[in-house]
């Protein structure tokens, strides 16, 4: 899949984190952590889950570039072009 | 035989309402067995026994509310033979209630047509009692027309005309759980600054050490097995905490009780609103890698409602901590019957006097707020001191 075509998968793990999340909630060029009520606890959570579910290493110098829905999609496509 | 009392869940709780029984009379049951699972307006709370023993009969049933310290099961202890008399009621620290040590129950609960008077404050006939329980009812709050007062049928049935109706044995909804959460908060806040003679001081801490250590520990691990700022913040707080008794433990019955544990009570927002602040045991003891496990397990019991009674009674300080997203400062109110919380802010670059010169650098604002009834600015500003010098050593965490 490409980071687009990923994009569903990505929130729908997103959502698990956050619940209170609705389609369309996250404009996926936008600073996730602007859109969306997530402490450090749930960020590592998150990654954890995207980690786990796409099969990918996610460093923690790549947090910085990991600020939007889009990156994130992206760093999954570019790592596991398999992820689905 | 023991009473086994429903065990107080903290300040802003202080009543339960009992979803189910996990044990049933015969079962044996050890120190920190759960027995029950209680509602209450923070969560579903996973009541546990505090001794060893068996459990001969349950005194209430499924969708009954009771007061914190009400008798909910009798327990016999080893060593006692079956179906005993019990002594009268144990000398507890504050009864509920004033009313005469009720008698044993004859058996368990659940056994058909048994007269069994469980630990009520007013005398409610059996059937009058389950059938409260189906409805919702609490039986020790309806007025009673029977001979001497005895709580009947058509007391109850009179009852459910003028009480909402309520589902028996249902968690509150999440909508009705945010606004009972907020009144308990607000009761437990305001007793708190209306008893508490809160002092306030805060310290900026230097983190780069603390910053550059953990993202080179970070760095060698995986994905599952990073550890968060807020874990180092954690450990170094209950170190620092050891050398300061006048600010870990309870104010109870007009005196200080100091605790040589440290379990550190830690404030975790809900997602739907409002936040609880359950213990992590005895933090000195744990390394980094046990303490993060215990604070991700620990949250996420939190927000899915999943905690247990001891947890909610046995933090003997509390730290709340704003993390990344969070403003500069804070200054908490202290949960009684703790006397003591501890504060801290976002953790970001700001200008720093280092050798003379000023440079960016990651720091923190910790706080603490003391009660005057225990302890002065004194020794609250030196713990704030010895909390950053072990802050700058975080190999020793």
């Amino acid at each position: 899949m490409n980071a687009i075509e990923l994009r569903p998968l990505v929130f729908a793990e997103l959502r698990k984190i956050a619940p209170e999340l609705e389609e369309g909630d996250v404009e996926p060029g936008k600073p996730l952590r602007d859109q969306v009520d997530l402490d450090s606890m749930d960020w590592l959570n998150f990654l954890i889950a995207v980690h786990q579910r796409f099969a990918v290493e996610i460093a923690e110098e790549d947090y910085a570039t990991l600020d939007t829905l889009e990156r994130i999609c992206e760093l999954v496509a570019a790592r596991n072009p398999d992820a689905s | 035989m023991t009473e086994f009392r429903l065990p107080s869940l903290g300040a802003d709780m202080d009543e339960g309402k009992l979803l189910e029984w996990k044990v049933k009379p015969g079962d044996a049951v050890r120190k920190g067995d759960v027995v029950a699972v209680v509602d209450t307006t923070k969560a579903a709370v996973e009541v546990e026994i505090w001794q060893e023993g068996v459990i001969e009969a349950l005194l209430i049933e499924p969708g009954t509310t009771v007061p914190v310290g009400t008798a909910i099961a009798m327990l016999r202890v080893p060593g006692e033979a079956p179906g005993m008399v019990p002594p009268a009621a144990p000398a507890a620290a504050s009864p509920p209630v004033s009313a005469p040590s009720p008698k044993a129950p004859s058996g368990p609960v659940s056994a058909p047509a048994e007269a069994t008077v469980p630990s009520a404050r007013k005398p409610v006939s059996p059937a009058a009692r389950k059938l409260a329980a189906a409805l919702g009812l609490d039986p020790d709050r309806i007025e009673g027309t029977g001979p001497h007062g005895v709580v009947t049928l058509d007391d109850v049935e009179r009852a459910r005309g003028k009480a909402p109706p309520a589902t028996a044995s249902v968690p509150t909804p999440a909508a009705d759980r945010a606004a009972e959460m907020r009144k308990s908060i607000a009761a437990a806040m305001s007793r708190s600054k209306r008893e508490i003679p809160h002092y306030y001081l805060a310290e900026t801490i230097p983190m780069q050490r603390a910053a550059d250590w953990l993202a080179a520990e970070n760095a060698r691990r995986p994905l599952t097995g990073r550890i968060l700022m807020a874990v180092l913040q954690l450990k170094a707080v209950a170190l620092a905490l050891q050398g300061f008794p006048e600010l870990n433990g309870f104010w109870r019955d007009g005196a200080f009780q100091p605790s040589k544990a440290v379990h550190l009570g830690v404030a975790i927002s809900i997602r739907q609103g409002g936040l609880v602040a359950p213990a992590i045991r005895d933090v000195p003891s744990l390394d980094l890698d046990r303490l993060m496990a215990s604070l991700a397990d620990l949250v996420k019991r939190a927000r899915a409602g999943n905690l247990r009674s001891s947890e909610f009674s046995d933090p003997t300080i509390t730290v709340t901590n704003l993390g990344d997203a969070g403003a500069e400062s804070t200054f908490a109110v202290i949960y009684p019957p703790q006397v003591a919380i501890v504060g801290f802010g976002r953790v970001a670059p700001r200008p720093w006097v280092d050798g003379g010169e000023v440079r960016a650098m990651p720091t923190v604002v910790a706080s603490i707020s003391g009660d005057h009834r225990v302890s002065d600015g004194h020794r609250g500003a030196a713990f704030l001191v010895e909390l950053a010098r072990r802050l700058q050593e975080p190999e020793k965490l």
